[in-house]
Protein backbone atom coordinates (compact mmCIF):
# COMPACT_ATOMS: atom_id res chain seq x y z
CA UNK A 1 0.00 0.00 0.00
CA UNK A 2 2.12 2.70 -1.28
CA UNK A 3 1.83 5.98 0.86
CA UNK A 4 1.78 8.01 -2.50
CA UNK A 5 -1.77 6.05 -3.83
CA UNK A 6 -3.39 6.81 -0.12
CA UNK A 7 -2.28 10.52 -0.23
CA UNK A 8 -3.91 11.45 -4.06
CA UNK A 9 -7.31 9.36 -2.15
CA UNK A 10 -7.09 11.26 0.74
CA UNK A 11 -7.05 14.34 -1.68
CA UNK A 12 -10.22 13.32 -3.66
CA UNK A 13 -12.02 12.70 -0.97
CA UNK A 14 -11.28 15.69 0.82
CA UNK A 15 -11.75 17.50 -2.07
CA UNK A 16 -15.26 15.71 -2.58
CA UNK A 17 -16.23 16.45 0.97
CA UNK A 18 -14.87 20.02 1.38
CA UNK A 19 -13.05 18.71 4.29
CA UNK A 20 -9.24 19.24 5.34
CA UNK A 21 -7.01 16.34 4.10
CA UNK A 22 -6.13 16.63 7.92
CA UNK A 23 -9.48 15.00 9.07
CA UNK A 24 -9.08 11.96 6.90
CA UNK A 25 -6.85 9.04 8.10
CA UNK A 26 -6.54 5.28 6.50
CA UNK A 27 -8.70 4.13 9.29
CA UNK A 28 -11.40 7.18 8.93
CA UNK A 29 -15.05 5.29 7.97
CA UNK A 30 -17.12 7.14 5.33
CA UNK A 31 -19.98 7.48 7.67
CA UNK A 32 -17.59 9.17 10.38
CA UNK A 33 -16.77 11.54 7.47
CA UNK A 34 -20.29 11.92 7.09
CA UNK A 35 -19.99 10.07 3.48
CA UNK A 36 -23.35 9.02 1.57
CA UNK A 37 -24.02 7.10 -1.40
CA UNK A 38 -24.47 10.35 -3.62
CA UNK A 39 -20.73 11.55 -2.00
CA UNK A 40 -19.39 8.07 -3.04
CA UNK A 41 -20.41 7.97 -6.72
CA UNK A 42 -18.76 11.40 -6.41
CA UNK A 43 -15.84 10.40 -4.55
CA UNK A 44 -15.17 7.83 -7.80
CA UNK A 45 -15.52 10.07 -10.12
CA UNK A 46 -13.09 12.36 -9.01
CA UNK A 47 -10.79 8.65 -8.32
CA UNK A 48 -11.46 7.97 -12.13
CA UNK A 49 -10.21 11.23 -13.05
CA UNK A 50 -7.22 11.19 -11.12
CA UNK A 51 -6.23 7.95 -11.92
CA UNK A 52 -7.53 8.03 -15.53
CA UNK A 53 -9.48 4.62 -14.93
CA UNK A 54 -13.12 3.12 -15.55
CA UNK A 55 -13.97 1.70 -11.85
CA UNK A 56 -16.26 -0.55 -12.73
CA UNK A 57 -19.50 -0.54 -10.26
CA UNK A 58 -18.95 -4.18 -9.07
CA UNK A 59 -15.95 -4.22 -6.39
CA UNK A 60 -16.79 -1.05 -4.95
CA UNK A 61 -20.53 -1.08 -3.46
CA UNK A 62 -19.55 -2.17 -0.06
CA UNK A 63 -16.94 -0.10 0.48
CA UNK A 64 -17.31 1.75 3.81
CA UNK A 65 -14.14 3.28 4.55
CA UNK A 66 -10.82 4.57 3.06
CA UNK A 67 -8.65 1.58 3.72
CA UNK A 68 -10.97 -0.25 1.92
CA UNK A 69 -11.03 2.53 -0.67
CA UNK A 70 -7.10 2.23 -1.13
CA UNK A 71 -7.36 -1.76 -1.27
CA UNK A 72 -9.89 -1.31 -3.96
CA UNK A 73 -8.17 1.08 -5.99
CA UNK A 74 -4.61 -0.86 -5.47
CA UNK A 75 -6.26 -3.89 -6.99
CA UNK A 76 -7.54 -2.43 -10.00
CA UNK A 77 -4.40 0.33 -10.61
CA UNK A 78 -2.27 -3.27 -10.63
CA UNK A 79 -4.82 -5.06 -13.15
CA UNK A 80 -6.11 -7.56 -10.20
CA UNK A 81 -8.16 -10.48 -11.84
CA UNK A 82 -11.38 -9.67 -12.32
CA UNK A 83 -11.33 -6.26 -11.89
CA UNK A 84 -12.87 -4.89 -14.69
CA UNK A 85 -10.68 -1.82 -15.03
CA UNK A 86 -10.04 0.09 -18.15
CA UNK A 87 -7.21 2.26 -18.68
CA UNK A 88 -8.48 4.98 -20.97
CA UNK A 89 -6.28 6.29 -23.81
CA UNK B 1 -70.03 23.65 -7.46
CA UNK B 2 -69.23 20.65 -4.83
CA UNK B 3 -66.90 18.13 -5.76
CA UNK B 4 -67.56 15.57 -8.79
CA UNK B 5 -66.55 11.93 -9.43
CA UNK B 6 -63.67 11.26 -12.09
CA UNK B 7 -63.26 8.64 -14.17
CA UNK B 8 -60.88 7.58 -17.10
CA UNK B 9 -62.83 6.98 -20.30
CA UNK B 10 -59.57 6.98 -22.87
CA UNK B 11 -55.96 5.51 -22.43
CA UNK B 12 -53.43 5.31 -24.81
CA UNK B 13 -49.70 4.02 -24.22
CA UNK B 14 -46.47 4.20 -26.55
CA UNK B 15 -44.07 1.77 -24.69
CA UNK B 16 -41.27 -0.69 -24.76
CA UNK B 17 -44.03 -3.41 -24.37
CA UNK B 18 -45.70 -2.41 -28.02
CA UNK B 19 -47.36 0.66 -30.04
CA UNK B 20 -50.66 0.75 -28.42
CA UNK B 21 -52.30 0.09 -24.84
CA UNK B 22 -53.79 -3.45 -26.34
CA UNK B 23 -49.99 -4.47 -26.49
CA UNK B 24 -48.87 -3.09 -23.37
CA UNK B 25 -51.76 -4.83 -21.25
CA UNK B 26 -51.13 -8.10 -23.09
CA UNK B 27 -47.15 -7.77 -22.33
CA UNK B 28 -48.04 -6.77 -18.83
CA UNK B 29 -50.40 -9.94 -18.42
CA UNK B 30 -47.87 -12.60 -19.60
CA UNK B 31 -45.07 -10.79 -17.63
CA UNK B 32 -43.12 -10.29 -20.84
CA UNK B 33 -40.29 -7.91 -20.23
CA UNK B 34 -39.48 -5.24 -23.35
CA UNK B 35 -35.78 -5.31 -21.62
CA UNK B 36 -32.79 -5.62 -24.08
CA UNK B 37 -29.73 -4.02 -25.72
CA UNK B 38 -30.46 -0.24 -26.53
CA UNK B 39 -29.93 0.51 -30.00
CA UNK B 40 -30.93 3.79 -30.43
CA UNK B 41 -27.22 5.25 -29.57
CA UNK B 42 -23.73 3.04 -30.18
CA UNK B 43 -23.51 2.24 -26.46
CA UNK B 44 -19.85 0.74 -26.98
CA UNK B 45 -18.71 3.06 -24.18
CA UNK B 46 -21.45 3.26 -21.94
CA UNK B 47 -20.86 0.62 -18.67
CA UNK B 48 -24.74 -0.76 -19.06
CA UNK B 49 -26.16 -1.68 -22.10
CA UNK B 50 -29.72 -2.54 -21.59
CA UNK B 51 -33.02 0.00 -21.41
CA UNK B 52 -36.45 -0.32 -22.43
CA UNK B 53 -36.44 0.98 -25.47
CA UNK B 54 -39.86 1.44 -27.80
CA UNK B 55 -38.60 -0.83 -30.12
CA UNK B 56 -41.87 -1.11 -32.09
CA UNK B 57 -42.15 3.35 -32.32
CA UNK B 58 -41.85 4.18 -35.67
CA UNK B 59 -42.06 7.93 -35.97
CA UNK B 60 -43.14 8.41 -40.24
CA UNK B 61 -46.58 5.82 -38.83
CA UNK B 62 -47.48 8.83 -37.20
CA UNK B 63 -45.98 12.27 -38.34
CA UNK B 64 -44.93 13.77 -41.89
CA UNK B 65 -41.63 14.91 -42.25
CA UNK B 66 -42.40 18.44 -41.43
CA UNK B 67 -43.53 17.75 -38.19
CA UNK B 68 -40.62 15.66 -36.91
CA UNK B 69 -38.28 18.48 -37.43
CA UNK B 70 -40.61 20.25 -34.77
CA UNK B 71 -40.83 17.41 -32.41
CA UNK B 72 -38.39 15.64 -30.49
CA UNK B 73 -38.78 11.85 -29.47
CA UNK B 74 -40.36 12.73 -25.90
CA UNK B 75 -43.10 14.35 -27.76
CA UNK B 76 -43.71 12.43 -30.12
CA UNK B 77 -45.33 9.96 -27.92
CA UNK B 78 -46.87 12.34 -26.34
CA UNK B 79 -48.98 13.08 -29.58
CA UNK B 80 -49.21 9.59 -30.53
CA UNK B 81 -50.43 8.15 -26.69
CA UNK B 82 -52.86 11.54 -26.33
CA UNK B 83 -53.85 10.70 -29.81
CA UNK B 84 -54.85 7.00 -29.14
CA UNK B 85 -56.88 7.84 -25.83
CA UNK B 86 -58.71 10.76 -27.04
CA UNK B 87 -59.90 7.88 -29.99
CA UNK B 88 -60.26 5.50 -27.28
CA UNK B 89 -62.17 7.82 -25.19
CA UNK B 90 -64.97 8.77 -28.25
CA UNK B 91 -64.64 12.37 -27.39
CA UNK B 92 -66.55 14.82 -29.24
CA UNK B 93 -65.13 18.22 -29.29
CA UNK B 94 -66.99 21.47 -29.36
CA UNK B 95 -65.80 24.99 -28.92
CA UNK B 96 -67.19 24.88 -25.77
CA UNK B 97 -66.15 21.88 -24.89
CA UNK B 98 -62.29 22.72 -26.09
CA UNK B 99 -62.18 25.06 -23.91
CA UNK B 100 -63.23 23.90 -20.82
CA UNK B 101 -60.41 21.31 -20.97
CA UNK B 102 -57.26 20.85 -19.53
CA UNK B 103 -53.43 19.14 -20.91
CA UNK B 104 -51.12 18.55 -18.17
CA UNK B 105 -48.39 16.54 -19.01
CA UNK B 106 -45.40 14.84 -16.99
CA UNK B 107 -41.77 15.09 -17.95
CA UNK B 108 -38.61 14.84 -16.31
CA UNK B 109 -36.03 16.00 -18.61
CA UNK B 110 -37.96 17.50 -21.87
CA UNK B 111 -36.25 16.59 -25.26
CA UNK B 112 -32.83 15.64 -24.45
CA UNK B 113 -31.46 13.89 -27.41
CA UNK B 114 -32.27 17.55 -29.32
CA UNK B 115 -30.14 19.35 -27.09
CA UNK B 116 -27.60 17.17 -27.24
CA UNK B 117 -27.57 16.87 -30.94
CA UNK B 118 -27.22 20.94 -30.60
CA UNK B 119 -23.73 20.30 -28.13
CA UNK B 120 -21.95 18.15 -30.75
CA UNK B 121 -22.80 20.69 -33.08
CA UNK B 122 -21.21 23.28 -31.05
CA UNK B 123 -18.76 21.38 -29.28
CA UNK B 124 -17.56 18.16 -31.52
CA UNK B 125 -18.57 19.99 -35.09
CA UNK B 126 -17.06 23.07 -33.88
CA UNK B 127 -19.96 25.13 -36.33
CA UNK B 128 -20.83 28.30 -34.70
CA UNK B 129 -24.64 27.54 -34.96
CA UNK B 130 -27.39 24.87 -34.37
CA UNK B 131 -30.67 23.73 -34.97
CA UNK B 132 -33.17 26.75 -34.75
CA UNK B 133 -35.63 24.64 -33.93
CA UNK B 134 -33.80 22.98 -30.60
CA UNK B 135 -35.65 25.23 -28.19
CA UNK B 136 -39.27 24.15 -29.43
CA UNK B 137 -37.63 20.60 -29.85
CA UNK B 138 -36.26 20.37 -26.11
CA UNK B 139 -38.64 22.58 -23.86
CA UNK B 140 -40.97 20.32 -21.19
CA UNK B 141 -43.83 21.25 -22.56
CA UNK B 142 -43.26 20.66 -26.37
CA UNK B 143 -45.53 17.47 -25.79
CA UNK B 144 -48.48 19.03 -24.11
CA UNK B 145 -48.31 22.28 -26.74
CA UNK B 146 -48.43 19.76 -29.62
CA UNK B 147 -51.10 17.85 -28.11
CA UNK B 148 -53.06 21.66 -27.44
CA UNK B 149 -52.32 22.38 -31.15
CA UNK B 150 -53.90 19.22 -32.86
CA UNK B 151 -57.12 18.68 -30.36
CA UNK B 152 -57.58 22.33 -30.20
CA UNK B 153 -57.76 22.40 -26.54
CA UNK B 154 -57.46 25.82 -25.43
CA UNK B 155 -57.83 25.68 -21.74
CA UNK B 156 -55.41 25.14 -19.00
CA UNK B 157 -52.22 23.45 -20.55
CA UNK B 158 -48.99 22.93 -18.78
CA UNK B 159 -46.29 20.30 -17.78
CA UNK B 160 -45.16 19.18 -14.36
CA UNK B 161 -41.28 18.31 -14.21
CA UNK B 162 -40.70 16.39 -10.56
CA UNK B 163 -38.78 13.71 -11.66
CA UNK B 164 -40.39 10.55 -11.41
CA UNK B 165 -43.41 11.91 -9.95
CA UNK B 166 -43.62 14.38 -12.92
CA UNK B 167 -46.59 11.69 -14.32
CA UNK B 168 -48.54 11.44 -10.91
CA UNK B 169 -48.35 15.08 -10.07
CA UNK B 170 -49.68 15.81 -13.41
CA UNK B 171 -52.29 13.44 -13.48
CA UNK B 172 -53.39 14.63 -9.52
CA UNK B 173 -53.29 18.11 -10.49
CA UNK B 174 -55.65 16.98 -13.64
CA UNK B 175 -57.86 14.91 -11.31
CA UNK B 176 -58.42 17.69 -9.16
CA UNK B 177 -59.61 20.34 -11.88
CA UNK B 178 -62.12 18.18 -12.96
CA UNK B 179 -63.45 17.11 -9.72
CA UNK B 180 -63.24 21.02 -8.70
CA UNK B 181 -65.52 21.96 -11.60
CA UNK B 182 -62.19 24.22 -13.04
CA UNK B 183 -62.64 21.90 -16.42
CA UNK B 184 -64.78 19.28 -17.67
CA UNK B 185 -62.31 17.34 -19.46
CA UNK B 186 -58.41 17.03 -18.71
CA UNK B 187 -56.01 14.77 -21.28
CA UNK B 188 -53.11 13.66 -18.86
CA UNK B 189 -49.91 11.51 -18.03
CA UNK B 190 -46.52 11.62 -19.54
CA UNK B 191 -43.81 11.24 -21.58
CA UNK B 192 -39.92 10.57 -21.98
CA UNK B 193 -37.05 9.90 -24.09
CA UNK B 194 -34.01 9.70 -22.21
CA UNK B 195 -31.87 7.75 -24.69
CA UNK B 196 -29.30 10.49 -25.79
CA UNK B 197 -25.27 9.69 -24.61
CA UNK B 198 -25.07 12.61 -22.84
CA UNK B 199 -28.35 12.07 -20.50
CA UNK B 200 -27.26 7.82 -20.17
CA UNK B 201 -23.80 8.87 -19.21
CA UNK B 202 -25.15 10.79 -16.28
CA UNK B 203 -26.86 8.02 -15.17
CA UNK B 204 -24.23 5.70 -15.41
CA UNK B 205 -22.05 8.09 -13.42
CA UNK B 206 -24.75 7.61 -10.93
CA UNK B 207 -24.22 3.96 -10.89
CA UNK B 208 -27.66 3.22 -10.36
CA UNK B 209 -28.40 1.48 -13.59
CA UNK B 210 -28.17 -2.41 -13.41
CA UNK B 211 -26.08 -4.25 -16.04
CA UNK B 212 -28.87 -6.96 -16.85
CA UNK B 213 -32.14 -6.55 -16.40
CA UNK B 214 -34.81 -4.97 -13.81
CA UNK B 215 -35.80 -7.43 -10.71
CA UNK B 216 -37.66 -5.04 -7.85
CA UNK B 217 -37.97 -6.40 -4.80
CA UNK B 218 -36.20 -9.57 -5.47
CA UNK B 219 -32.52 -10.19 -3.28
CA UNK B 220 -30.21 -9.72 -6.08
CA UNK B 221 -31.95 -6.72 -7.87
CA UNK B 222 -29.04 -4.47 -9.20
CA UNK B 223 -30.64 -1.30 -10.33
CA UNK B 224 -33.32 0.47 -12.50
CA UNK B 225 -33.10 -0.18 -15.70
CA UNK B 226 -34.56 3.36 -17.86
CA UNK B 227 -37.21 3.16 -20.18
CA UNK B 228 -39.00 5.16 -22.98
CA UNK B 229 -42.37 5.97 -23.86
CA UNK B 230 -45.36 7.50 -22.94
CA UNK B 231 -48.90 7.65 -21.66
CA UNK B 232 -52.21 9.94 -21.72
CA UNK B 233 -55.80 9.40 -20.10
CA UNK B 234 -58.67 11.41 -20.65
CA UNK B 235 -60.70 12.46 -17.41
CA UNK B 236 -64.12 12.97 -17.04
CA UNK B 237 -67.04 14.13 -14.37
CA UNK B 238 -68.83 10.91 -14.08
CA UNK B 239 -72.24 11.86 -14.93
CA UNK B 240 -70.75 13.69 -18.20
CA UNK B 241 -69.52 10.41 -19.00
CA UNK B 242 -72.62 8.10 -18.20
CA UNK B 243 -74.80 11.39 -20.49
CA UNK B 244 -73.21 10.53 -23.19
CA UNK B 245 -72.67 6.66 -22.39
CA UNK B 246 -68.80 6.43 -22.69
CA UNK B 247 -67.01 3.25 -21.12
CA UNK B 248 -65.56 3.75 -18.23
CA UNK B 249 -62.48 2.01 -17.42
CA UNK B 250 -62.27 3.04 -13.68
CA UNK B 251 -62.61 5.97 -11.03
CA UNK B 252 -59.86 7.75 -10.09
CA UNK B 253 -60.74 8.57 -6.34
CA UNK B 254 -57.79 10.30 -4.38
CA UNK B 255 -54.07 12.15 -4.48
CA UNK B 256 -51.52 12.60 -2.14
CA UNK B 257 -48.09 14.57 -2.35
CA UNK B 258 -45.49 14.51 0.02
CA UNK B 259 -41.53 15.97 0.31
CA UNK B 260 -39.38 14.36 2.24
CA UNK B 261 -37.17 17.33 2.96
CA UNK B 262 -34.29 14.88 3.55
CA UNK B 263 -32.22 14.22 0.75
CA UNK B 264 -31.58 14.44 -2.99
CA UNK B 265 -31.08 11.14 -3.65
CA UNK B 266 -31.66 8.54 -0.90
CA UNK B 267 -35.18 7.86 -0.10
CA UNK B 268 -37.15 7.99 3.57
CA UNK B 269 -39.97 6.15 4.47
CA UNK B 270 -41.86 8.80 6.43
CA UNK B 271 -41.98 10.76 3.08
CA UNK B 272 -43.76 8.41 1.09
CA UNK B 273 -45.80 6.97 4.01
CA UNK B 274 -47.10 10.49 4.30
CA UNK B 275 -48.10 10.23 0.52
CA UNK B 276 -50.26 7.48 0.52
CA UNK B 277 -51.86 8.47 3.94
CA UNK B 278 -53.05 11.79 1.74
CA UNK B 279 -54.35 10.06 -1.24
CA UNK B 280 -56.58 7.84 1.43
CA UNK B 281 -57.74 11.07 3.19
CA UNK B 282 -58.02 12.86 -0.68
CA UNK B 283 -59.97 9.66 -1.75
CA UNK B 284 -62.33 9.16 1.65
CA UNK B 285 -60.59 5.55 1.75
CA UNK B 286 -59.51 3.30 4.33
CA UNK B 287 -56.67 0.98 4.42
CA UNK B 288 -58.44 -2.09 4.17
CA UNK B 289 -60.43 -0.93 0.27
CA UNK B 290 -56.71 -1.27 -1.10
CA UNK B 291 -56.04 -4.59 -2.52
CA UNK B 292 -53.21 -3.85 -4.98
CA UNK B 293 -49.89 -1.13 -5.22
CA UNK B 294 -48.24 -0.61 -8.78
CA UNK B 295 -45.27 0.37 -6.64
CA UNK B 296 -42.62 2.97 -7.53
CA UNK B 297 -40.35 -0.16 -7.41
CA UNK B 298 -37.40 0.53 -9.43
CA UNK B 299 -34.74 -2.28 -8.38
CA UNK B 300 -32.06 -0.06 -6.60
CA UNK B 301 -30.83 -1.26 -3.35
CA UNK B 302 -32.35 1.25 -1.64
CA UNK B 303 -35.63 1.98 -2.74
CA UNK B 304 -37.61 -1.32 -2.79
CA UNK B 305 -37.36 -2.03 1.26
CA UNK B 306 -37.75 1.76 1.86
CA UNK B 307 -41.18 1.98 0.28
CA UNK B 308 -42.02 -1.43 1.86
CA UNK B 309 -41.37 0.08 4.83
CA UNK B 310 -43.32 3.58 3.83
CA UNK B 311 -46.11 0.81 2.43
CA UNK B 312 -46.31 -0.74 6.03
CA UNK B 313 -45.89 2.55 8.11
CA UNK B 314 -49.47 4.06 5.78
CA UNK B 315 -51.44 0.76 5.64
CA UNK B 316 -50.59 -1.06 8.57
CA UNK B 317 -51.92 -4.78 8.73
CA UNK B 318 -53.51 -4.07 5.48
CA UNK B 319 -49.90 -4.35 4.09
CA UNK B 320 -49.36 -7.41 4.59
CA UNK B 321 -52.70 -8.53 3.18
CA UNK B 322 -52.92 -6.60 -0.60
CA UNK B 323 -50.59 -6.97 -3.55
CA UNK B 324 -48.10 -5.27 -5.10
CA UNK B 325 -46.22 -5.11 -7.91
CA UNK B 326 -43.36 -3.15 -9.72
CA UNK B 327 -44.29 -3.03 -13.93
CA UNK B 328 -41.16 -1.25 -14.25
CA UNK B 329 -39.62 -4.94 -14.15
CA UNK B 330 -41.26 -5.11 -18.57
CA UNK B 331 -41.35 -1.11 -19.39
CA UNK B 332 -38.34 0.26 -17.36
CA UNK B 333 -38.49 2.97 -15.70
CA UNK B 334 -39.76 5.67 -17.80
CA UNK B 335 -39.04 8.72 -15.93
CA UNK B 336 -41.32 11.71 -16.02
CA UNK B 337 -43.73 9.13 -17.82
CA UNK B 338 -43.73 6.03 -15.32
CA UNK B 339 -46.33 7.17 -13.03
CA UNK B 340 -48.58 7.94 -16.40
CA UNK B 341 -47.66 4.38 -17.92
CA UNK B 342 -47.91 2.98 -14.29
CA UNK B 343 -51.60 4.23 -14.02
CA UNK B 344 -52.41 2.83 -17.13
CA UNK B 345 -51.48 -1.02 -15.41
CA UNK B 346 -53.43 -0.33 -12.12
CA UNK B 347 -56.31 0.91 -14.35
CA UNK B 348 -56.59 -1.55 -16.15
CA UNK B 349 -55.46 -4.06 -13.23
CA UNK B 350 -58.94 -2.72 -12.01
CA UNK B 351 -61.11 -3.31 -14.97
CA UNK B 352 -59.46 -6.77 -15.86
CA UNK B 353 -59.35 -8.57 -12.32
CA UNK B 354 -56.02 -9.32 -13.10
CA UNK B 355 -52.89 -8.01 -10.79
CA UNK B 356 -49.55 -7.64 -13.38
CA UNK B 357 -46.88 -9.31 -12.12
CA UNK B 358 -43.04 -7.90 -10.72
CA UNK B 359 -41.16 -9.73 -13.86
CA UNK B 360 -37.38 -11.15 -13.65
CA UNK B 361 -38.26 -12.10 -9.67
CA UNK B 362 -35.80 -14.54 -8.98
CA UNK B 363 -35.28 -14.49 -4.95
CA UNK B 364 -37.22 -13.07 -1.70
CA UNK B 365 -35.54 -10.66 -0.07
CA UNK B 366 -36.35 -10.47 3.63
CA UNK B 367 -36.25 -6.54 3.58
CA UNK B 368 -39.37 -6.93 0.91
CA UNK B 369 -41.26 -9.32 2.34
CA UNK B 370 -44.66 -8.11 1.03
CA UNK B 371 -46.88 -10.11 -1.56
CA UNK B 372 -44.92 -9.07 -4.78
CA UNK B 373 -47.23 -10.89 -7.41
CA UNK B 374 -43.52 -12.33 -8.48
CA UNK B 375 -43.18 -13.45 -12.26
CA UNK B 376 -46.93 -14.59 -13.03
CA UNK B 377 -50.00 -12.36 -13.11
CA UNK B 378 -52.88 -12.87 -10.76
CA UNK B 379 -56.70 -13.15 -11.57
CA UNK B 380 -57.85 -10.79 -8.51
CA UNK B 381 -60.97 -8.00 -8.33
CA UNK B 382 -59.41 -5.73 -5.98
CA UNK B 383 -61.76 -2.80 -4.93
CA UNK B 384 -59.17 -0.06 -4.67
CA UNK B 385 -55.63 0.53 -6.05
CA UNK B 386 -52.61 2.96 -5.36
CA UNK B 387 -49.59 4.08 -7.60
CA UNK B 388 -46.88 5.18 -6.46
CA UNK B 389 -44.19 7.29 -7.80
CA UNK B 390 -41.36 8.79 -5.27
CA UNK B 391 -38.73 11.22 -7.01
CA UNK B 392 -34.82 12.13 -6.72
CA UNK B 393 -35.60 15.36 -4.38
CA UNK B 394 -37.78 13.31 -1.66
CA UNK B 395 -41.16 14.04 -4.07
CA UNK B 396 -43.80 12.05 -3.85
CA UNK B 397 -46.79 11.83 -5.27
CA UNK B 398 -49.46 9.16 -4.64
CA UNK B 399 -53.00 8.03 -6.99
CA UNK B 400 -55.87 6.18 -5.60
CA UNK B 401 -58.16 4.46 -8.46
CA UNK B 402 -61.08 2.42 -7.74
CA UNK B 403 -62.67 -0.23 -9.89
CA UNK B 404 -65.67 0.78 -11.75
CA UNK B 405 -68.94 -1.58 -11.40
CA UNK B 406 -70.70 -0.24 -14.34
Amino acid sequence: MSDELIQRIISCIAESQKIPRENITLDSTFEELGIDSLDGVNILFLLENEFNINIPDEGVQGIRGVRQMVEALEKLLSGGANTGAVAQS
Amino acid sequence: MGRRRVVITGIGVVSALGRDAREFWQALVEGRPGIGPITLLDMSAMRFQNGAQARSFNPAEHFQQKELDFLDRFAQFAVVAAREAVRDAGVEWTAGLRERSAIVTGSCVGGKASEDEGFQTLYLLRKPRVNPLTIPRTMGNAGASYVSMETGICGPTYTVSTACSSANHAIGQAFWMVRDGIVELALTGGSEAPFSMGHLKAWEAMRVVAPDTCRPFSKDRRGMILGEGGAMMVLEPLEAAQARGARIYAEIVGFGMSSDAHHLTQPSVEGPARAIRAALADGGLAPEQIGYINAHGTATPANDPTEVAAVRAALGAQAERLAISSTKSMHGHALGAAGAIEAIATVLALREGVLPPTANFTTPDPLCDLDVVPNQARRAEVECALSNSFAFGGLNAVLAFRRWEG
